[in-house]
């Protein structure tokens, strides 16, 4: 099929046949061609010069207590954001537990019936939520759960992180069961095997890499974000799981009333402390938020990169090249 | 493996039963994985409709002039006076500046990786530009306060202020004084400038990819060059796929809130200036929402949660259906 575009020739029949002509316009394909290459390095600049600076500057200060220590009274140098490092733990595990097993079975559903109404409305919508800004989120995480249940806790910022991490997982997981070659579904229905069966023990095992990826994938985009946290989680500079669990086992209390008292409290994360130490005017504080920001920048573009490679291979092989 | 997974035959009754529940989940599977498609689906319905409850009170009482242009609006909490045109204005100002400086930049790391680059550059390079996008927003803004505002920002917003801020009708965007700090709207549209040149990138560098072998060899045949390929053939052929993208960077634009928040020295004044401090609307949610001090304060910031709900909501409809029409234009011939 050829389609017809419009036809905007600007060049005259003169400058095309003359030599002048030919060499201006031979001279504009240089120049303009550069600029492309030219702004391709502009735009990593900044790239380079956020990562560069923040492990320069963050590098200075990360040392053992700051990730094992409690973060101490205003003012006192030392301390860590152990609270912190075991909030994002929390949040993040919470919001792998509400987004994967949904997430995963309704790319099951999108990845074999794309073309059915809901099929197409699933698309979309996850399309559609991957724009939804992540202070939104938040406001939606607030009216969902900390409204109702009358106080902030680390279960509903998971929950709104989970929101955030589904539209990544749904889309990487539909892509890598596609790619799943269709004489293997097909080999095992054709041996007798329920839909059912075929899926959780053929098509989820040969995906599962890739899966894991898009889950990589969302974390990586959950973990650095602090906006949907604000209103959820709202930050908790006292908290401490050992101190939970030492206190709950001294009470005989058993597993299950200490990690509702993990869940129900409100937690910080690593970006939320960031965002609350660098408006404030300790330095020692500030440098906190640096080292924060470089244990931060660590794990989101490691596991970027990680996850990346590995779809490239994953994506390679099966094609068969 | 050997065992044939049907062995119903001299087995136990509730092994029986078990089989027959194993050879039938069909039903449950099906009706699970139909479950879980209609829920994400719920999830995109349910952010709309509770903030639209939860702002009833808001809308009742501030009615549309919450919402309508005006210059000396008025926001306080205290004597619960409500006007969101500040913020309206602000994020549309520097998400509309932030586009000015972002569309060339990404159309040329576009056109660079689709088609001048080597092939082998070529994957390096875009997870580069993507990597961009992936680094928190928080640690953009950490490094906007400390780094980018006094180094660029502003000696750049002087230098902008005493040249185009002497210009009759540029006076008004541009007028001083510029803060020290840096901190402006000026340094909030250059650091979403950053953030969203990856997704305009990325999305028509796919438009640029997607678009047939023919076009540019039937072209380059009639004796175009390369840019004249590219500038009077591709980008014609694929202009509502690359507006596509620019929208989509637009609504990540609207909704960014973290870096934006940190930069943009969050304060409420009447100018229309792009080097004076101002606020958006996410920012404003962001700073307030968790000690509003009335009912009413609450609501307020829910509905313009809401409003930007409803913005980019709309934006990334129109932007998805752009980009389809190019990406599907003619599936069969696409190049890479």
């Amino acid at each position: 099929m050829i389609e017809s575009i419009p036809v905007t020739t600007t060049i005259n029949r003169r400058q095309f046949h003359s030599k002048a002509g030919y060499q201006r316009r031979k001279m504009t394909n240089v120049v303009m061609l550069s600029i492309t290459g030219f702004l391709t390095i502009l735009a990593l600049v900044p790239l380079f010069w956020i990562v560069g600076y923040v492990i320069h500057k963050g590098g200075q200060y990360i040392n053992l207590d700051f990730f094992t220590h409690m973060p101490r009274p205003l003012g006192m140098a030392g301390g860590g954001v152990l609270h912190a490092i075991e909030g994002t733990l929390i949040l993040t595990i919470l919001a792998i537990l509400f987004a994967v097993p949904p997430g995963v079975l309704a790319a099951f559903y999108v990845a074999y019936k794309p073309n059915t109404p809901l099929g197409i409305a699933v698309r979309f919508g996850t399309d559609v939520l991957a724009g939804v800004p992540s202070i939104v989120i938040g406001l939606f995480g607030y009216a969902l759960i900390v409204k109702n249940q009358g106080h902030y806790s680390a279960l509903a910022g998971g929950i709104a992180l989970a929101i955030l991490m589904l539209p990544t997982i749904i889309r990487t997981t539909e892509e890598m069961i596609k790619l799943v070659p269709q004489t293997l579904r097909e080999g095992s229905l054709a041996l007798g095997a329920p839909e059912w069966k075929t899926a959780l023990s053929v098509t989820l095992p040969a995906a599962s890499n890739g899966i894991i990826t898009g889950i990589l994938l969302g974390i990586a985009r959950a973990s650095g974000e602090t906006a949907p946290l604000l209103f959820t989680a709202l930050g908790n500079e006292s908290f401490e799981i050992g101190k939970i669990v030492q206190g709950g086992l001294a009470g005989h209390q058993s597993i299950f009333t200490i990690l509702g008292k993990i869940l129900e409290q409100p937690v910080d994360s690593l970006p939320l402390t960031l965002w609350k130490y660098a408006q404030q005017p300790f330095p020692e504080r500030i440098n906190q938020a640096w080292a924060s920001a470089l244990v931060l920048m660590i794990l989101v573009l490691s596991i970027n990169i990680l996850a990346r490679i590995w779809v490239q291979v994953r994506t390679n092989r099966m094609q068969g090249k | 493996m050997g065992k044939p997974f049907l062995k119903t035959a001299n087995s136990p009754t509730w092994m029986r039963r078990l089989h027959r529940v194993l050879n039938y989940g069909d039903r449950p599977w099906n009706g699970l994985t139909v479950g879980m498609a209609v829920l994400t689906i719920l999830v995109m319905l349910a952010i709309g409709v509770l903030l639209w409850l939860d702002s009833t009170q808001a809308r009742a009482k501030l009615g549309w002039n919450f919402l309508s242009p005006t210059l000396n609006a008025s926001w306080n909490p205290v004597s619960g006076k409500f006007q969101a045109w500040p913020f309206i204005y602000g994020t549309m100002l520097t998400s509309a500046a932030a586009l000015v400086l972002a569309i060339p930049v990404s159309l040329g790391i576009a056109i660079f990786l689709a088609e001048l680059s080597p092939t082998w550059l070529r994957t390096p390079l875009s997870w580069l530009v993507e990597l961009l996008a992936a680094i928190p927003s928080v640690v953009y803004g950490l490094w906007g306060i400390f780094i980018f505002l006094p180094t660029v920002v502003a000696p750049a917003g002087t230098l902008l202020e005493k040249t185009l801020g002497a210009i009759p009708v540029l006076k008004l965007f541009f007028q001083g004084p510029m803060p020290a700090s840096g901190s402006s709207r000026l340094a909030a549209a250059l650091i979403l400038s950053m953030m969203i040149t990856p997704t305009i990138a990325a999305v028509s560098r796919d438009v640029f990819l997607a678009i047939p072998r023919a076009q540019r060899e039937a072209s380059l045949a009639l004796g175009a060059t390369q840019w004249e390929t590219i500038w009077q053939v591709l980008i014609p052929y694929g202009l509502s796929g690359i507006l596509g993208a620019i929208i989509l960077g637009l609504g990540r634009a609207l909704g960014e809130t973290m870096a934006v928040t940190m930069v943009i020295g969050n304060s409420i004044e009447g100018s229309l200036s792009l080097l004076r401090p101002g606020y958006t609307m996410s920012s404003i949610i962001a700073n307030e929402f968790a000690e509003a001090v009335s009912q009413l304060h609450t609501e307020a910031l829910v509905e313009i949660g809401l409003v930007l709900f409803g913005m980019t909501l709309l934006l990334n409809m129109l932007a998805r259906f752009l980009v389809w029409q190019v990406t599907h234009r003619n599936p069969q011939e696409r190049r890479a």
